[in-house]
């Protein structure tokens, strides 16, 4: 692996915090120069643990961690130049704001002149100009996550951590709070590793994603692949809505397949994780490529009947029974053409079979 | 805002009552309720506390006793032009109010009046006796017939400090301080000097006390703080178990480790540290009270620390670390000044118990560890001096009530906590 394409690489690294249970197993990371990288993941996937390793609050039970080509896993985490924003922010709260963001500057002994300066770009960066003399608490959730955001990255450094720092705020500030986080990160173009258990948060920020489970990683990949494509049902179901039908592999040709369902339906499907035909498999579909008494063929057809309709303004999530499953989910946007579906009624399903995907049985 | 609120008249509720008036009404069933609830405590404390300390300052500086029992004495005594001796008309109402009076009231005043000149007691109490034999006068040479002293200007002028019903002589006393025959303040004799003395050392050894109670509870409760749970409440058991031992016992404790002959003179003679002749003297003087004081004091310096830095959260620490400050800088930057409340409610705690200290001073401090609270009891129980009692609890607890005010200019009362 060349050292300029992986800023930071974790090599073989596992983390063990009692010996018996593995938290991180054998993680193999590259994350370049620059990039916004998300490990995304349920609580207890290991995420936060990765982090904890790079910021040097805890250590790999073994493998090694490097930084621009060194290994750091025996640098103290006040050596490593690494900004960190914490879940909830840990601003020191008898300092005052001006006082927090100089802190990492006068640890490093810099110029009072020169501190004044950066800590006042600081603040002109997240737009707080005015609130240098507050202290912490005065402030709002969405100012104190700003102000923790511009001590992270006030030292300059070469890479910042982020631990879930949205996960206090409420939803639309979290969403503005989204793209400012994006936008800092494009104009001052620093490698930043994000950790969050929201996917919508995740597909929104990144440049790419990776999906943590059972402390592994189980795809890493941009934000569009790994919704379109994702290449196991763990992925499947935790990013986005997701229709799912179980059954068993018919038949396998090619890159394509033939999924029996539990109803005896046959399911065009891609090939992903499947391997023998016979065996177990969940066909994972998104709700958006149903289409619904579509007049154009595809290679799915079904009749189904509607179970339920829920009214969400932009568009009606109607459930519907098909192939066995009675929790498929169609979206159909209200438009005057879809408002007039009914409850009971029995409807024509069809969707094409590169946008089903057989995967394993999870 | 208030001017266009004023020109509107107040606010009105739906049914046209004024809004404030139907408050207070929706209010006043739970301030009663609230008040019965306080009651019993309130009416308990007013009884065994507020009215208790209110007599004792009463008593600190009353001067009645002696104008009850010698009243007419004392109308004409206060015209005497305080030159020479007295006229024959206060020698002869002193005799009858001496005759007349009753044994137990004369006690007590003979006290009062022993305080500001030795030997009116012993003057008092002869002639009491003798007198039953004088029938008429001259009352004045007959007196000073009977004993001497009744001659003496010294004593006649020392009843001057008595004629107000109030007297600061106590304050005075407490301070080795006293009234002339003149009413002049003038310093104790020297070998009398020994609250101001006991002043300085009860301060010293609680400010000692205070200062090795942080010293040692500091760093256990950065332990207690930051441990997991299952090692910090065994721990905590540990810091609190003393707090359930009686009082005595672990004095009596302290006692057997610290003696001459007791269990760490003899570790130390048995370790060949020190010779067998040359044990250590630790116990029944300063040190061993500073000692004993600052384990019995430990826990309420302990508890307080303890519970602020509970709320500390490590990520605080964390933080400056990655910030790029190294530990200690992070500690001493970040981690005390957050601390800084519950090292302060300690440290007051702490030395508010140990200037009022009596029980451990009183069995470990010998001689030279007895502190003021040592010297109420002693005026308490053996002299029966009940107004230096006061005056000496009374500067006591004005001394706390500074020292408060000083905390709450300095680092504001609203910052402590004790849990």
């Amino acid at each position: 692996m060349s050292q300029k394409d992986s800023f930071v690489k974790f090599e073989k690294v596992d983390k063990s915090y009692d010996g018996e249970v593995l938290v991180v197993k054998d993680l193999n990371l590259d994350v370049p120069k620059g990039e916004f990288l998300t490990m995304l993941g349920p609580s207890g996937s290991g995420k936060t643990t990765v982090l904890m390793m790079l910021a040097g609050f805890e250590t790999p039970t073994n493998g090694e961690i490097y930084l621009d080509g060194n290994p750091i896993s025996s640098i103290p985490p006040n050596k490593r130049g690494i900004g960190m924003v914490f879940q909830n922010y840990a601003l020191f709260p008898h300092m005052t704001v001006k006082e927090n963001l100089a802190f990492p500057l006068e640890v490093r002994k810099m110029q009072q002149s020169e501190i004044d300066k950066k800590v006042s770009n600081a603040l002109a960066m997240v737009e707080l100009q005015d609130f240098g003399n507050r202290m912490p608490l005065q402030l709002s959730g969405g100012q104190q996550q700003r102000v923790a955001l511009a001590r992270s990255l006030v030292f300059e450094p070469r890479l910042v951590l982020m631990d879930e720092p949205l996960g206090a705020l409420d939803k639309n500030l979290r969403e503005q709070m989204q793209y400012e986080i994006k936008h800092i990160h494009e104009r001052i173009g620093i490698t930043v590793v994000y950790v969050t258990h929201d996917q919508s948060e995740a597909l929104t920020m990144s440049n790419r994603i990776a999906v943590f489970n059972d402390g592994k990683i189980q795809q890493i990949s941009s934000p569009d692949i790994l919704y379109e494509k994702p290449n196991s049902s763990f992925v499947a179901q935790f990013i986005g809505e997701n229709n799912q039908l179980k059954g068993k592999v018919k038949s396998i040709k090619g890159d394509n397949c033939v999924v029996t369902t539990e109803s005896g339906d046959d399911v065009q499907a891609l090939k992903i994780n499947v391997n023998n035909s016979g065996d177990g498999s969940l066909v994972s579909l998104r709700p958006e490529r149903v289409a619904i008494n579509s007049s154009e063929s595809f290679e799915n057809n079904f009749d189904a009947k509607v179970k339920e309709l829920i009214y969400l303004g932009d568009h009606i999530r109607s459930r519907v029974e098909v192939c066995g499953n009675d929790q498929f989910i169609v979206k159909i946007p209200n438009s005057h053409k879809g408002a007039n579906l009914k409850e009971g009624a029995t409807v024509k399903l069809s969707w094409k079979a590169s946008d089903s995907r057989a995967l394993d049985l999870n | 805002m208030s001017q266009v609120q004023s020109s509107a008249g107040p606010i009105l509720t739906t049914d046209g009552i004024p809004l404030k008036v139907s408050l207070k009404k929706a209010e006043r069933k739970n301030k009663i309720r609230a008040f019965l609830l306080v009651l019993p405590l309130l009416a308990f404390i007013v009884i065994t506390f507020l009215i208790p300390i209110g007599d004792m300052l009463a008593r600190s500086i009353d001067d009645r006793q002696i104008n009850t029992v010698f009243p007419k004495t004392f109308e004409i005594y206060k015209k005497w032009d305080r030159k020479g001796l007295p006229s024959e008309e206060v020698y002869k109402t002193m005799f009858f109010e001496l005759k007349e009076s009753e044994g137990y009231s004369i006690g007590k005043a003979s006290t009062r009046m022993n305080y500001s000149k030795s030997g009116w007691k012993s003057l008092l109490k002869k002639s009491k006796r003798k007198f039953k034999k004088i029938e008429e006068g001259p009352y004045k040479e007959k007196m000073i017939a009977v004993d001497k002293k009744w001659g003496d200007p010294e004593y006649w002028l020392a009843l001057g400090q008595m004629v107000d019903p109030t007297t600061m002589g106590y304050y005075l006393n407490a301070v080795d301080l006293k009234y002339d025959s003149n009413k002049n303040i003038v310093q104790q004799k020297e070998n009398r000097r020994i609250y101001n003395k006991t002043w300085i050392k009860t301060f010293k050894v609680s400010i000692l006390v205070t200062l090795f109670c942080l010293l040692l509870g500091y760093p256990i409760s950065y332990l207690l703080a930051t441990l997991p749970m299952k090692y910090s409440n065994l721990l905590m058991i540990c810091v609190l178990l003393p707090f359930w031992t009686s009082l005595l016992v672990r004095t009596v404790a302290w006692m057997v480790m610290l003696q001459q002959k007791g269990v760490f003179n003899n570790l130390m003679v048995m370790a060949g540290l020190i010779a067998d002749e040359n044990r250590w003297q630790l116990m029944y003087n300063q040190t061993a009270v500073i000692i004993v004081m600052t384990q019995i004091l430990l826990p309420f310096m302990v508890l307080p620390l303890y519970s602020v830095m509970k709320t500390i959260s490590p990520t605080y620490m964390r933080a400056a670390l990655n910030l790029g400050a190294s530990p200690l800088h992070a500690f001493y930057k970040i981690y005390m000044p957050n601390s800084i409340p519950g090292v302060s409610a300690g440290c007051l705690l702490v030395f508010i118990l140990a200037i009022g200290y009596y029980i451990t001073p009183e069995l470990v401090g010998g001689k030279d560890g007895q502190m003021v609270g040592n010297w109420i009891a002693y005026h308490l129980k053996t002299t029966l001096n009940w107004g230096l009692c006061a005056a000496l609890g009374a500067i006591l607890l004005a001394m706390m009530t500074a020292l408060y005010w000083a905390y709450n200019k300095i680092v504001g009362i609203e910052n402590i906590k004790l849990g």
